[in-house]
């Protein structure tokens, strides 16, 4: 009941007629972005982050448009998924192969609009769940001491190379990348100057903005670059989309798809280093496994291929939110660049956040909601727009989109050193990608850092300097043994797990790329 | 190949950083652990890492040929160049440039490259500008 009353103070802030607006402008801007190609829902998100800041929005006001943004593109992954071929971000990779054969037997419009309520229907359950379990995960976070949130910290580290990851040890580089640039700066427990070499402008450290939005937004510019991709992603033909409106009892016969989809994505979604795709992936997969063994019509454009991985993908995308805002541990990296809107609104989320701020928290899930609604809404009836945007040459949309990154960093940091440090940041992150190196955890080092470091300093100063404490509790014991099986455990089947998710993908030809 | 001399430039970035942490100065305030144990156990990690490469190199990535190579490090050319314009020149004529450069070495004709740049660069300066307030880099000019 309290929780109730919590969400209806939520709903109370969320429905003021500002917020109600960032959030549609939130949610059709997301769904634009998951829908073309290079621009997924962390790019999307990261490039928006310094441009909603400096506009001086309210911290629930920037929050309600980013994460409309965040739920929005993980809607809009699909379109290109299923008209193209084409997955508009990772975790919309498995609604390819039913919903491009779909597509193609004259049934675009059918597909599209039974994804978008699949996709409603994994996105709300998975904000009920996280309605219910964050309460419940911050109950057990209350426990933790600085010891215990150092191996907490840890086991993002550890986890966040998944189950698919084939080389833990460039996992590792990037956390201890990320870690090492985040000490650049002055000592939050002492003020000493590390790594600043007198530099004038790196006394107050790296902003993570620019780093976030280097490499992951223009690292992408690069990639287009490189392969000379100026073309229109729709330009091999969109498909007629057809009829828009939803065929109930088609939606009717995957109801138990969607359900399926919808509960293996919230799990994956909460578990550290699953995320979304891991999430449609086992949805797919395991829809496929129970309702058409022998293979007669998954790939060939059955209905229930469609919804179960959408479901799976945007449950999972919901079930994510829940460490990242209970324990302030982000699990993926599109909740990383969250965690990076929470952490420059100076919002540090974990058990406090709901304890001092609720207005915030609530104001937050509400909005998801909201968004829900909103995209469902937005989805059906106008996924016409969306698709006429496919029409639009990355030529010139890339160059808009690293402009619009230089735009956001310069009018946050006013500063020509900055900018240029974006750049040598997309530079690096284009190398990185190239060696198969993985940038979330990059990120995510740059962004934990200081916190991995106070915690572990606190706890030294708790035990007198005896390392042992970081052993010294049951709890902490639990977390390094999941921080260890879950760096482990990719070594020993990362590489048949990445098989089996390529296999899935190319059973399919490819149509376009 | 490639992964050995990246880990032979983390080998160097690892011990470049202990050096670096091993020079930072203590202040007046002190605590147990002190200012260094972090960064060296990073550095640490990092030179693990590295020596695991060297050792155990995945297979050779896709690199690209030299033209496409030339191809990003132009593009990176001109955007440090483009930073450094922006508080010259002011937003509105150095965006026109920066645009068009890459929206011709992605396929558009040069001239249309042109149109298409002072179509971004003024879209951009009155969405964010003009409508939404933003402070962009202002040039001698005033825009």
């Amino acid at each position: 009941m309290e929780i109730l009353s919590l969400l209806g103070d939520g709903f109370a802030i969320a429905l003021t007629p500002q917020n109600l607006l960032l959030a549609v402008v939130g949610c059709f801007l997301g769904t634009l972005m998951g829908a073309l190609p290079g621009l997924g829902p962390a790019n999307g998100v990261a490039i928006l982050i310094p441009i909603a800041f400096s506009l001086g929005l309210d911290p629930t006001g920037s929050l309600i448009l980013l994460v409309s943004v965040y739920y929005g593109a993980m809607y809009g992954g699909r379109i290109s998924s299923i008209l193209l071929n084409i997955p508009g971000d990772e975790p919309a990779m498995m609604t390819c192969l039913d919903g491009y054969p779909m597509a193609q037997q004259g049934k675009a419009g059918e597909a599209l609009s039974l994804s978008g309520v699949a996709s409603f229907v994994g996105a709300f359950v998975a904000t009920c769940g996280l309605v219910i379990l964050a309460p419940q995960l911050v109950k057990i976070a209350l426990l933790f001491g600085p010891a215990e949130y150092f191996v907490l910290f840890t086991v993002a580290f550890a986890t966040l190379g998944g189950i698919s990851s084939t080389n833990q040890a460039k996992s590792a580089f990037a956390a201890a990348l990320g870690l090492g640039i985040a000490m650049i700066g002055s000592d939050s427990q002492t003020g000493s100057q590390r790594f600043t070499f007198d530099h004038i402008h790196l006394y107050d450290g790296i902003d993570f903005l620019i780093a976030i939005v280097g490499l992951f937004a223009l690292s992408e510019v690069f990639i287009f670059l490189e392969h000379h991709r100026g073309g229109a992603v729709g330009s091999a033909g969109v498909t007629k989309v057809g009829r828009i409106m939803p065929d109930f009892g088609m939606i009717k016969r995957c109801i138990p798809s969607m359900a399926r989809g919808t509960g293996l994505g919230f799990f994956s979604g909460v578990l550290p280093g699953a995320g979304a795709s891991l999430g449609s992936f086992l949805a797919y997969s395991l829809e496929k496994q129970a309702v058409d063994r022998d293979g007669k019509t998954f790939g060939k454009g059955d209905p229930r291929g469609v919804a179960a991985p959408e479901a799976g993908n945007n449950a999972a995308s919901g079930g994510a939110l829940v460490p990242m805002l209970a324990l302030g541990v982000p699990g993926s990296g599109t909740t990383a660049v969250l965690l990076a809107v929470l952490l420059q609104l100076n919002i540090t989320p974990g058990p406090l956040l709901f304890q001092k701020s609720p207005d915030i928290v609530w104001g937050l899930i509400a909005s998801l909601f909201l968004a829900n609604f909103i995209l469902l809404a937005m989805n059906i009836p106008l996924v016409g727009i969306f698709t006429r945007v496919l029409m639009v040459p990355t030529r010139i949309l890339m160059p808009i989109v690293a402009m619009i990154s230089f735009v956001g960093i310069y009018s946050i940091t006013g500063s020509t050193f900055d900018v240029m440090l974006m750049v040598g940041f997309g530079v690096a992150g284009w190398v990185l990608r190239k060696l198969d190196v993985s940038l979330v955890p990059v990120i995510l080092g740059i962004l934990l850092g200081n916190q991995m470091e106070v915690n572990l300093r606190r706890a030294m100063t708790i035990s007198d300097g005896d390392w042992f404490i970081l052993v010294g509790s049951p709890l902490a014991i639990i977390l390094w043994l999941i921080a260890i099986a879950g760096f482990v455990l990719p070594m020993l089947m990362g590489r048949r797990m990445k098989k089996r998710m390529e296999a899935a993908r190319n059973e399919e030809e490819f149509v376009g790329d | 190949m490639s992964d050995r001399i990246f880990g032979g430039f983390g080998l160097a970035l690892a011990i470049f950083y202990i050096w670096a942490a091993s020079t930072i100065k203590d202040s007046f305030m002190v605590d147990v652990v002190g200012p260094r144990a972090f960064p060296y156990i990073v550095g640490t990690i990092v030179a693990l890492c590295s020596l695991y490469f060297i050792l155990r190199p995945d297979d050779e990535p896709e690199w690209p040929h030299m033209r496409e190579f030339a191809e990003i490090v132009f593009a990176a050319v001109v955007m440090l160049i483009y930073s450094w314009a922006l508080p010259e020149f002011g937003f509105l004529i150095s965006t026109v440039f920066a645009t068009a450069y890459l929206t011709w070495r992605l396929g558009t004709q040069p001239l249309w490259s042109l149109v298409t740049g002072v179509g971004t660069s003024v879209s951009i300066y009155v969405v964010f500008h003009l409508i939404l307030g933003l402070a962009l880099a202002k040039g001698p000019l005033g825009f």
